[in-house]
């Protein structure tokens, strides 16, 4: 199988460039693509991506496989490989450390943004604060989210404002909280979404539903958001 | 040397998983000026693959449950050699450590009653006098890990700690007086070498199992906090003693949660038997882990085994129905399709005993202070140096841990380890400075590496390593073979001083971050060996076929490695709990 | 919070939402249009300037063109700061589309009711 992998090392590129190898994939096995990396490590050790669970639940190896992002450790080249290519890019959209790694850093600041963390005013009780399963079956399809980035890495409207729009993960992240019972903060967080861009910048594309490994809908939670908004204001 | 930048803290956690963060944000919230020093971004860490549970008597599925009877079982399940004042203190301190992640957001299940959701799993009882199988493993889903990682991550923003992500620690600093006083550490983007300074050095790093070939594990677990303390002279203790899970994928390694035979699954052989029923007629699937995966291995060596090679066992889920699994075990389902290509919904899941969990680790005590040994066989504090979670041997998992129980330990003893440094440091610590060459000799190993011109790759020796742990150290034991596996260990060992790293880039270069690792991974790897060979009984996790049974007399301890000596040696195990009657070593049947 | 000066509301559900409604009226404003040409096949200039020579619907067609120019200063607001970095320009760029839709508007007024 032929693999083309995007390389680049500031210290010896002036720009980043295209290696073409050949693979011996072994017969009869439906290798993961991490797998493959491994195998192109293994012969070239400058070769460089992050991973680490490999089971898909770490959300370090998000790469952009044949076009697509997605986690390398559970796309297996049965379903990617096209005409035996496998074209691997680091995610778009975010600068190039390094071959495959790119740089988190404003994914994770937008993230920051949300303030991704439970506010309660009230002082906690001495055990647990109670929550009907009714109220924790909001949090589902929202907590589950691992921070790898493919959906916001491949959504236009963040590609172009990275800096001012939270981007799918932060916001599905946001909706979480304005979801949760045990929040008190629901005033605020909306008073910081309410902005034309944090939230607004969404113009449903939907390539963060197309692309999610774990199968999450941001859209649907930036929907919520915005009728809670709606529900404040009017 | 004179170009080194130094940063300077007065607390350092190494490890951006559940313990370090626990630690970490223990430390910023009493004012503990402390960064956590994270080889990956912290919420890529192992503790987000735990799936099943935190094992915590918060009395909500059972109003009368007691954090006694939680205790019991944890003594009981390591096998006796459990310290029992750590048992009683992690046991006791967990529900208040539980309810503090509930109030930072953590998403557990929940109960009708609006309380956090219980499932059963292995070894729970409701204590001595009753073997009734208890539900005592709080989840959220089973995904509990991830949630719970990311709820500390989450919690550590608010708090506003400092990381330095991507970060990875290279070697202890030691003052004269052999004190900690910080690490050499690489910042991975740049490459920049720098020397982390701090009174306090938390290692919080994690297991190992990648010592061996097939494990549960995450490709970051490489014992760097253990590999770390070896070298710089400090023990380990019972490092023989590693966890096989019962369930881990056939082929892939990558666990399946107990909580699946928690929620009613069971294991299956190639007749379709039950077989656990004949292993452990009471508690059946929901033996402990050592004895459910010496069952399926004994099962397979009989001829039992399926698949072409008859070389795995299945695990039953589909009697469950699809509702319940997709409610209970969304995460599983979802990782069976994906490595087993199996829907449990329709079909079992191949499923093999698995290296999982580093039971041994850097010894300490309650509060976290690393223990070494004086000549004379005296316990004494070493100064600045702490660990917590799984790179460290409390020891509340002895020989055999609970499932449940290492999410429990994090937060716990993360806290303690926190709460301690901060005593510590009020109280006036410090420490003579690191002299040059102290911190020339830390330096030692990444100089090498860096001016190496010819040799051998690391990923083949890695590769070899990793085959002789599984052949010659597995699930059972035996003097012969693992004397020879401790020869070509020799072997392995003079293959790795000729490493050679052919990249010498600076900007994330995890090539040599690969090979630095691997010298963790084989001082683990040998301690491992080296305990392994020497404790000549059969307890918990350690099975031995020519030490089968368990030697009360001679082995009712703790093993100590001394990586200086290669020698293995004994320590007492506690058996004084504070607060209530110690529990004697008796017959451990299920 | 993401500040800004020269949206239209200075607040993205305001814009939102202004983008929705104006869009709804635009809709409805041409297939009341289409429908009448449709229906009006000997259409002569006397039907159609009676039209347009009720109140009401002056009213919508003056309702149709105030969110022609919200809808299309939202629009073509939004695409200035998706793909003009440089502030300078976008500034500029944003000030001609509001003269030109402010002309736009007060043409239309002019040519609706004939003033």
């Amino acid at each position: 199988m032929l693999v083309s992998i995007y390389r680049y090392n500031s210290e010896k590129d002036n720009v980043p460039y295209m290696e073409d190898v050949n693979v011996d994939i072994p017969e009869g096995k439906d290798l993961m693509v991490l797998d493959v990396l491994h195998l192109l490590k293994a012969e070239d050790s400058s070769v460089t991506y992050r991973r680490s669970c490999r089971e898909g639940v770490c959300g370090s190896d998000g790469l952009n496989m044949n076009g697509k992002n997605g986690l390398a450790c559970i796309t297996p080249l049965s379903e990617v490989v096209k005409k035996d290519k496998l074209v691997l890019r680091p995610l778009p959209g975010l600068p190039v450390i390094r071959d495959l790694v790119v740089d988190m850093s404003m994914f994770y600041k937008q993230y920051e943004k949300i303030k991704p963390f439970l506010v309660n005013d009230t002082p906690p009780p001495a055990i647990e604060r109670l929550q009907s399963p009714e109220e924790r079956e909001k949090l589902d399809g929202l907590y589950e989210c691992i921070l790898c980035a493919c959906c916001s890495t491949a959504c236009p409207s963040f590609w172009w404002n990275p800096d001012k729009f939270i981007g799918p993960s932060g916001l599905l992240q946001a909706y979480r909280f304005l979801a949760d019972s045990r929040d008190t903060s629901t005033a605020e967080r909306l008073a910081d979404l309410d902005d034309p861009f944090s939230v607004f910048r969404c113009r449903g594309i939907m390539n963060c539903v197309s692309v999610c490994p774990k199968g999450l809908n941001p859209t649907k939670a930036i929907g919520h958001i915005r009728g809670m908004l709606m529900q404040r204001s009017t | 040397m004179g170009s080194l930048r130094t940063l300077n803290y007065d607390a350092i956690v190494i490890g951006g998983g559940g313990a370090g963060m626990r630690a970490a944000l223990q430390l910023t919230e009493s004012g503990v000026k402390t960064a956590c020093i994270t080889k990956v971004f912290p919420t890529r860490s192992h503790t987000v693959s735990a799936q099943g549970g935190i094992t915590c008597a918060i009395a909500s599925a059972d109003p009368n449950d007691d954090w006694r009877w939680h205790m019991y079982d944890t003594v009981k399940g390591s096998d006796y050699i459990g310290d029992q004042d750590a048992i009683e203190y992690m046991c006791s301190v967990g529900p208040q450590a539980v309810f503090e992640l509930d109030h930072m957001g953590l998403p557990f299940s929940r109960t009708e009653e609006g309380r956090i959701y219980q499932r059963p799993f292995g070894g729970q009882s409701k204590g001595p006098d009753d073997p009734t199988q208890a539900a005592r493993t709080c989840a959220a889903a089973d995904r509990t890990g991830h949630a719970l990682l990311h709820a500390l991550y989450q919690g550590n923003m608010k708090g506003g700690t400092t990381f330095l992500n991507e970060w990875y620690a290279v070697d202890l600093v030691k003052n004269q007086k052999g004190s900690v006083v910080g690490v050499i550490a690489i910042c991975i983007e740049t490459g920049e070498t720098v020397y982390v300074k701090a009174k306090a050095t938390v290692m919080a790093t994690g297991g190992a199992g990648r010592i061996y070939q097939s494990t549960t594990n995450a490709l970051i677990n490489t014992g760097d906090g253990m590999g770390m303390a070896l070298r710089a002279g400090f023990p380990g203790q019972d490092m023989e003693m590693w966890q096989f899970h019962p369930t881990g994928i056939y082929g892939a390694g990558t666990l399946v949660t107990e909580g699946c035979r928690g929620e009613g699954g069971y294991l299956i052989n190639s007749e379709g038997e039950r077989f656990m029923e004949r292993y452990a007629p009471n508690s059946k699937d929901l033996a402990g882990r050592d004895v459910v995966a010496r069952s399926m291995v004994l099962e397979i060596l009989e001829g039992r085994g399926c698949g072409p090679d008859k070389d795995h066992v299945m695990l039953k889920l589909d009697h469950l129905g699809e509702e319940t699994l997709n409610a209970k075990l969304p995460g599983i389902l979802e990782l069976s399709r994906t490595f087993a290509h199996a829907d449990p919904v329709k079909v079992p899941i191949p499923v093999v005993p698995t290296c999982h969990y580093m039971m041994g680790g850097i010894p300490t005590n309650v509060g976290g202070e690393a223990i070494t040994r004086t000549a004379d066989g005296q316990d004494q504090i070493v100064e600045g140096l702490y660990a917590c979670g799984e790179a460290a041997c409390v020891s509340v998992h002895g020989a055999n841990r609970l499932g449940g129980n290492s999410l429990l330990d994090l937060v716990v003893f993360g806290r303690a380890a926190g709460l301690q440094i901060e005593k510590t440091i009020r109280d006036g610590l410090t420490h003579d400075d690191a002299s040059d060459s102290d911190i020339e000799t830390a330096l030692g190993r990444l100089n090498r590496l860096n001016s190496s011109t010819s040799g051998e790759k690391s990923v083949e020796v890695k590769d070899e390593l990793q085959k002789t742990m599984q052949l010659y150290f597995g699930v059972f034991r035996e003097g012969e073979s693992m004397q020879k596996g401790l020869k070509m260990l020799d072997e392995i060992g003079e293959r790795l001083k000729n490493i050679h790293l052919e990249d010498k880039s600076l900007a994330f270069n995890t090539a040599r971050i690969e090979a630095l690792e691997l010298d963790n991974l084989y001082e683990t790897a040998v301690a491992t060996a080296v305990s392994a060979e020497g404790r000549r009984e059969s307890r918990g996790a350690h099975a031995r076929n020519d030490f089968t049974e368990r030697d009360d007399e001679n082995w009712l301890k703790h093993s100590i490695y001394d990586p200086t000596t290669k020698e293995l040696s004994k320590r007492d195990v506690n058996f004084s709990p504070k607060t209530v009657e110690a529990f004697p070593p008796k017959v451990r049947s299920y | 919070m993401v500040a800004s000066v020269t949206s239209l509301g200075r607040n993205g559900l305001y814009d939102w939402l202004i983008q929705r409604v104006t869009a709804v009226i635009l809709a409805s404003y041409t297939v009341f249009l289409l429908g009448y040409l449709v229906l009006s096949p000997d259409l002569t200039f006397a039907q159609w300037s009676g039209l347009f020579g009720h109140t009401a619907m002056r009213i919508f067609s003056l309702l149709a063109l105030l969110s022609i120019g919200a809808h299309a200063w939202v629009g073509l607001w939004t695409i200035s700061t998706d793909y003009i970095k440089p502030a300078g320009i976008r500034v500029c760029f944003q000030a001609a589309c509001g003269v030109v839709m402010f002309a736009y508007v007060v043409w239309g007024v002019e040519i609706l009711w004939g003033l």
